[in-house]
This record gives structure tokens, C-alpha cells and sequence, in this order.
């Protein structure tokens, strides 16, 4: 059985397939196979156990609420700054549009100990909301704060291009046959862009239930009311229960699995219905 | 007539202002203000003081580590990445698929998650990891460990950058250097590479920028021991988990200057291409 599908005249597939096989092995391959290992070896009912302690539960219902939330402040706001920053003109522009790329690029414990500082009682942000009794930091808050910090970049770059690629014909059209912008918007733009808004959503969904140097330090970790699922993980690692950590490391594949699934899922009934109306 | 005049598929300009206003509003609150923060509380006991809590020997060993880490982690990357595109946009090969989905995947696991897979297999209670340190190799809580947990975080970078690149390039000046007699390394060292250098470039400062500042995955294998195994970013956690924010916040803002340099580097590189783009066009119309 020949490896390529189709011969090619172009040197170095085996060099560069010799490469990735064995990198990805070292590197990706093996290291998961080992995690599945570690958590088969428990067997289903220890893993039911641990996965569904108290404290467990109250984590995977955090980070998914948490995020759940962080992905609506973003769905909207993100496809907000994208709108702004492909149809409108403004100073700076191009500063703005690189500064959207800040939170992939500032590493996670600098946000973490930025907003902690910021949104605590007495900081900058956290004293406006003092005298309301309102808390941020250590609190559910804080992570959405956090959150929404590091997935914004997914939102607006998965929707900008779309937008770019968009001509005036359809909403031209729209306007033609008396459609106010809104329901423009609503009708004709809102189904363009949505494939894509799905996609960076689910993403950044599946990024944020995982994340963990910005939030550790803005939530608090109060057991069962700000505490993580990753931060579980560490936690078990410290007190040396390798196979309670490597359960719930397998859960959260688990989790963001289904989280991809479903994406696949809309985007595949998404693309049947625009293509039946088509 | 443009899009952005034609009053029938516009807003109003005072609409226009508001909208630029919130979303402006919103990147200060949640951007700016930080990264501001981070200085601000750097240089709150002056200059001095600044100073010196970056050259404090710990410091000055994180600092190090860091630039070690980097030092091996984007030169590997780099290669892995350039075999990873040239192998995905230019063959047709069995297996494609399943290549294409693992190159995603440090993208959706938890960096904590990351950095257990690497415990689980090297750690010192595992098979391979006592016999490993047995023979005198320690990686779990060990630079090693360090090492390919940053590299796991950051393989597909350079890739992502790339493969799309690549796939838009087509192949056709390849094939042609290599039917005027060209190796196939004079075929990549003057027909690829030069064609890919600056998405090249960028999936490597990208690499360099996540490598300096991952903190989940290499926090899990590192152990924390000071002035051993501690990088810049888990030095901020711990001095600032024992109240010494200006020492903290210091060592921040050299990770946040890192982060600027990112996105100023990113934004020429990017001007860079549309203007090679345009140029293309202009050729071809």
C-alpha cells in the first residue's frame, strides 16, 4: 500500500512526514495515550466517583456557566468591535485592530495579576463598585471578567473577515425593498456571518472552560462557589492523586468533544438550510 | 458609489458615533486599562525600585530560564512547523486528516490538561519515568519537562501561519525550479522559503511571544523550585502570591513590552503582505 494518494514530482515528503510522525509522536501522541491509560486503569466506577464529588461538580458547573456567559458578552461585543472595524471610519483605527490581538499575545498570569489588582475592592475598576456591595474579584464575577478578557479575539477574527468579503448587493437590495437597517441586519447579515460567529464561539468556548492563568487570580478558588475545573486538577495533583487528576483532565476532553460536536452539528444544519433555500 | 457612503446600506452618522463609542469603550475598559495597570503598578515605588527587582538574582534565573526555554523550543518549532505545511499542502497522502485535526489540538486542551499528559508520562512514579530517572534524567519538575510542555503549547503555530499561505502558492514555482535542475534543497532554500518568509517570521514571533509567557502547562511540570525551575511567568505568581506586587508587576511588564513588540511586529508584518498581495494583483490585472 502506497502512502500518497497521488504521485508528486516535489522532493522531501518523506523527510518532512518523518519530521511530523515523529514529532507528533513524541509530543501529542503518546503523551494522550498515556491519559487514557492512567484513567482507564481506575476503572469506570472510581472514575464516576470522582467526577462526580461535590466539590468536582461545583467546578464543571462553574467553568461551563462562566463561560456559557463569557461567550454571550462576546458574541455580542466582539461582533460589535468587528462591525465597527471593517464597515466605519475612526482615529486610530489601526492601533485598535492590532490592540484586539492583545490577549493572545500578553501571557495569561500578567492578565491574571493585571485584573486582580484592577476589579479588587480597592483598585481601580473594583472601588466604583464597592460602595454597591457589589464584589468582582473572588468572586463568579471575576472569572467572567477574566474570561471574556481572553476569548475576545476569537469573536471578532472569526467574524471580521466575513464582513470584509461581504459586498453591498444583498443589503442594497434589502434597502430597495423597504427594509429598514435593522431588519437588514436581522435578515440579510446576520445569517452571513453566523456560520462564522458559531465557529469562534464554540472555540472560544471550549478555550475558556480550560483556562486557567488569568482566572486563578481574579476568582478567588473558594471551594465551591469560585473554584475551576482546571484549578481541580492542579489541586489533586498537589496532593499526589495522579489518577483523580488525570479523571477529571479526561472529563474536560470529554467536554469540550461534546462542545465541538455540537458545533459540527449546527454548522452542518446551517449549511443544509442555506443551501435549501439556495 | 462605496459602501461606507451609500446612505441606503448605512447608519446614520450620529448611529455610526455611537456604535464606534461603545466598542471603543469596551476595548478600554477590558484592554487598555489593563495593560496600563501593569505599568502603572511596576514603576508605583519609582524607578529604583523597579530596577532592582529585576536584576534580584531570582529574577535574573527566571529571566534565564526563559530565554533557554525559547532558545530550543522556537528553533524546533520553527523546523516542525515548515515540515508540517510543506507535508500538508503538498501531498495527498493517507492519513492527512488525522495529521490536520492533532495540529489543532493544543488549541482546544486546557493548558493544565497539557501539562498532566507530560506528568503522567514522565513523571517519577510512571515505568518510563523512574527508569528515566534511574538512569540520572530527571524531566518532571526539571527544565526537560519544562521544555516540551512549552513546545506542546506552541507546535502549531508556525503551521497555522503557513499552511494557508502555502495552499493559496500553489506549487507551480516549486515545479518549475525543479524542471530548470534546481535540488530540492536550492528549490527550498530560493524558491519556498523566500516565498514564505514573512508568515514564516510571524508564526515565529507568535511561537517566541506563547513560549516566554505559557504559565498553565509549565506550571503543572515545573515543581516550582526557586531559582531552579521557575520561569518569568511562574515567578509573577509566586512573589505575587507573597505581596510583592512591584516585583510582580516588574517582571510583568517585561512580559507585557514582549506582547506590544508582538502585536507591533504582527501589524508590519501584516502591511507588509497586503502590500505584496496588491502589488500581485496589480501584475496579474
Amino acid at each position: 500500500m502506497r502512502l500518497l494518494k497521488t504521485p508528486s514530482v516535489l522532493p522531501g515528503f518523506g523527510l518532512s512526514l518523518g519530521i511530523t510522525v515523529l514529532c507528533l509522536s513524541l509530543l501529542v501522541v503518546l503523551p494522550f495515550a498515556m491519559m487514557a491509560v492512567s484513567a482507564a486503569q481506575m476503572g469506570p466506577s472510581a472514575f464516576w466517583q470522582t467526577i462526580t464529588e461535590p466539590r468536582v461538580l461545583a467546578a464543571v458547573w462553574l467553568s461551563l456557566r462562566m463561560s456559557f456567559f463569557a461567550m454571550l458578552t462576546n458574541v455580542f461585543f466582539g461582533t460589535l468591535v468587528a462591525w465597527v472595524l471593517v464597515r466605519y471610519e475612526f482615529p486610530f483605527k489601526n492601533l485598535v485592530n492590532a490592540l484586539v490581538d492583545l490577549p493572545f499575545a500578553l501571557p495569561t498570569a500578567v492578565t491574571g495579576i493585571a485584573l486582580a489588582t484592577l476589579y479588587a475592592p480597592n483598585g481601580w475598576l473594583g472601588q466604583w463598585f464597592e460602595p454597591f456591595g457589589m464584589k468582582i474579584a473572588f468572586t463568579p464575577i471575576g472569572i467572567w471578567i477574566a474570561l471574556v478578557f481572553v476569548s475576545l479575539p476569537f469573536i471578532v477574527r472569526a467574524v471580521q473577515p466575513v464582513l470584509e468579503e461581504l459586498s453591498g448587493e444583498y443589503e442594497e437590495a434589502a434597502a430597495t425593498l423597504g427594509a429598514s437597517r435593522l431588519t437588514t441586519f436581522r435578515r440579510v447579515l446576520l445569517p452571513e456571518i453566523l456560520p462564522a460567529l458559531l465557529t469562534g464561539a464554540g472555540m472560544m468556548f471550549a478555550r475558556a472552560t480550560g483556562e486557567f492563568g488569568s482566572v486563578i487570580f481574579i476568582a478567588g478558588n473558594i471551594p465551591m462557589v469560585s473554584e475551576i475545573l482546571p484549578l481541580i486538577i492542579t489541586g489533586k495533583l498537589e496532593q499526589y492523586d495522579v489518577q483523580g487528576a488525570s479523571a477529571v483532565a479526561l472529563f474536560m476532553l470529554m467536554i469540550s468533544f461534546v462542545i465541538l460536536f455540537v458545533l459540527n452539528i449546527s454548522q452542518w444544519a446551517l449549511s443544509k438550510r442555506a443551501g435549501a433555500k439556495a | 458609489m462605496s459602501m461606507k457612503t451609500n446612505p441606503n446600506i448605512t447608519e446614520p452618522r450620529a448611529l455610526q458615533w455611537l456604535l464606534i463609542g461603545v466598542a471603543l469603550l469596551f476595548l478600554l475598559l477590558m484592554l487598555v486599562v489593563p495593560l496600563a495597570a501593569v505599568f502603572f503598578e511596576a514603576l508605583k515605588g519609582g524607578w529604583d525600585l523597579y530596577v532592582a527587582s529585576l536584576v534580584d538574582a531570582e529574577a535574573k534565573s527566571a529571566i534565564r530560564l526563559t530565554l533557554i526555554t525559547a532558545a530550543i523550543v522556537v528553533p524546533v518549532n520553527a523546523i516542525l512547523g515548515v515540515a508540517m505545511a510543506w507535508l500538508l499542502t503538498r501531498f495527498d497522502f493517507r492519513g492527512k486528516q488525522m495529521l490536520t485535526t492533532l495540529l489543532d489540538l493544543p488549541f482546544s486542551v486546557s493548558p493544565v490538561v497539557a501539562g498532566l499528559m507530560f506528568v503522567l508520562l514522565f513523571g517519577a512514579h510512571t515505568a518510563f519515568g523512574g527508569w528515566l530517572e534511574s538512569q540520572g534524567i530527571q524531566v518532571i519538575f526539571a527544565i526537560p519537562g519544562i521544555i516540551l510542555a512549552t513546545l506542546f503549547v506552541t507546535f502549531p503555530f508556525v503551521a497555522r501561519e503557513l499552511i494557508p499561505l502555502m495552499q493559496s502558492q500553489g506549487d507551480s514555482e516549486e515545479q518549475a525550479a525543479l524542471i530548470l535542475g534546481a535540488s530540492g534543497w536550492q528549490m527550498f532554500w530560493r524558491v519556498t522559503l523566500p516565498n514564505i518568509k514573512w508568515a514564516l517570521i510571524y508564526g515565529i514571533i507568535l511561537t517566541n511571544a506563547r513560549s516566554m509567557g505559557e504559565f498553565g502547562a509549565v506550571s503543572v511540570v515545573s515543581g516550582h523550585i526557586r531559582g531552579e525551575t521557575n520561569t518569568v511567568p511562574l515567578l509573577v505568581e509566586i512573589l505575587y502570591n507573597e505581596y510583592q506586587f512591584v516585583g510582580a508587576f516588574a517582571l510583568s511588564s517585561i512580559l507585557a513590552l514582549l506582547a506590544i513588540a508582538t502585536l507591533v511586529l504582527q501589524d508590519i508584518v501584516n502591511r507588509i503582505q497586503a502590500r505584496k498581495l496588491a502589488a500581485a494583483e496589480r501584475k496579474e490585472a
